[in-house]
């Protein structure tokens, strides 16, 4: 499978999520500068983390204009699978590609910590594999992370199985004790409705080799790949 | 025509301010009994230069809903006068 990790001025996750994907997953990776305008035949794109033209009037708001998001915003809409970690999440809400946006953490702190978060579902390619029943830790590190939606939308995004991931406690309970940044019904991730586009705040990339004792966030980009692999879910390419 | 727009950007009501509710918080504690309900937002200036006020005024409407404001946690409103 052959990732695009789009490098914005201010990504600092970028080398972390190639690193990730090429030397523990053997995936093939390019980087693609957000001005660019060939997205080089890729299978899935990655928007990373980091402070995009840092986080300047609202996070993402500036980089969804980037030259490069033109190309990206049509590859989605064409089925292509498009990830957005944490920055890349808030990117990708104000693209309107994920429903929702995502305000400053209701404690009003940045909150770099290991937290764990519950598959809702196994219904989408990057939770397809995950055990249901198992609470994953997977880091996070943001200040504008609470995500919200208007009910009317989140009442559709729950019909289609559309919420990805929730906070939830090690033995995976979902409670308002283990939301660490106010989200609206623990969201930790979610998709669009035709299931090709996530985003979510949780760092995998950084919870994916052995050398730093947590390998759980491997687990959510496996699930992409073998989706890939076995189904083909994107009708793209 | 050149114009100067002031454009006040809103958490919408609806929504936590965390920082609206921190200063709301402190104002009690320094002795600003009468003071509540602090909200804050961002206040934004710009120039515009167009043939007349009703097009100034279209232009910075589509700039606040594209870019300078997000529907979804976001109001905006702003006075606009010849520069």
């Amino acid at each position: 499978m052959k990732f695009g990790v789009v490098v914005f001025p201010g990504s600092n996750c970028d080398h972390d999520t190639v690193y990730t994907l090429e030397n523990i997953l053997e995936q093939e990776v390019v980087e693609i500068w957000h001005k660019d305008d060939d997205l080089q035949d890729v299978d899935a794109i990655v928007l990373p983390g980091g402070f995009s033209y840092g986080d300047y009037l609202r996070s993402g708001a500036i980089a969804r204009f980037s030259p490069i998001m033109k190309q990206v915003i049509e590859f989605a809409n064409r089925g292509g699978l498009l990830i957005g970690i944490c920055n890349g999440f808030q990117i990708l809400c104000e693209t309107g590609l994920l429903p929702g946006a995502l305000l400053h953490n209701n404690n009003q702190k940045f909150i770099c910590k290991n937290i764990n978060i519950i598959p809702d579902n196994n219904d989408s390619a990057v939770n397809a594999t995950l055990n249901k029943d198992k609470a994953l830790k997977i880091p996070i590190a943001h200040a504008e992370g609470r995500y919200f939606a208007p009910e009317e939308d989140l009442s559709k995004m729950r019909q289609n199985g559309q919420i990805l991931f929730r906070y939830c406690d090690e033995s995976g309970v979902v409670s308002r004790e283990h939301n660490p940044n106010g989200s609206v019904e623990n969201i930790a991730g979610v998709c669009n409705e035709l299931k090709n586009v996530f985003g979510m705040m949780p760092h995998p990339e950084r919870a994916a080799d052995d050398e730093l004792g947590n390998t759980d966030g491997r687990l959510i980009l496996e699930s992409l790949i073998k989706s890939f692999e076995e189904k083909r879910v994107s009708s793209y390419n | 025509m050149k114009f100067i727009a002031e454009i006040n950007v809103m958490p919408l009501k609806a929504l936590l301010d965390p920082q609206g509710k921190a200063v709301s918080n402190s104002m009690k504690n320094i002795g600003f009994q009468e003071i509540e309900n602090v909200r804050i937002g961002k206040h934004i200036t710009l120039e515009i230069e167009c043939m007349s006020k009703e097009t100034a005024m279209e232009k910075i409407n589509e700039a606040c809903n594209k870019i300078l404001a997000n529907p979804i946690m976001e109001g905006y409103e702003y006075t606009i006068k010849e520069a």
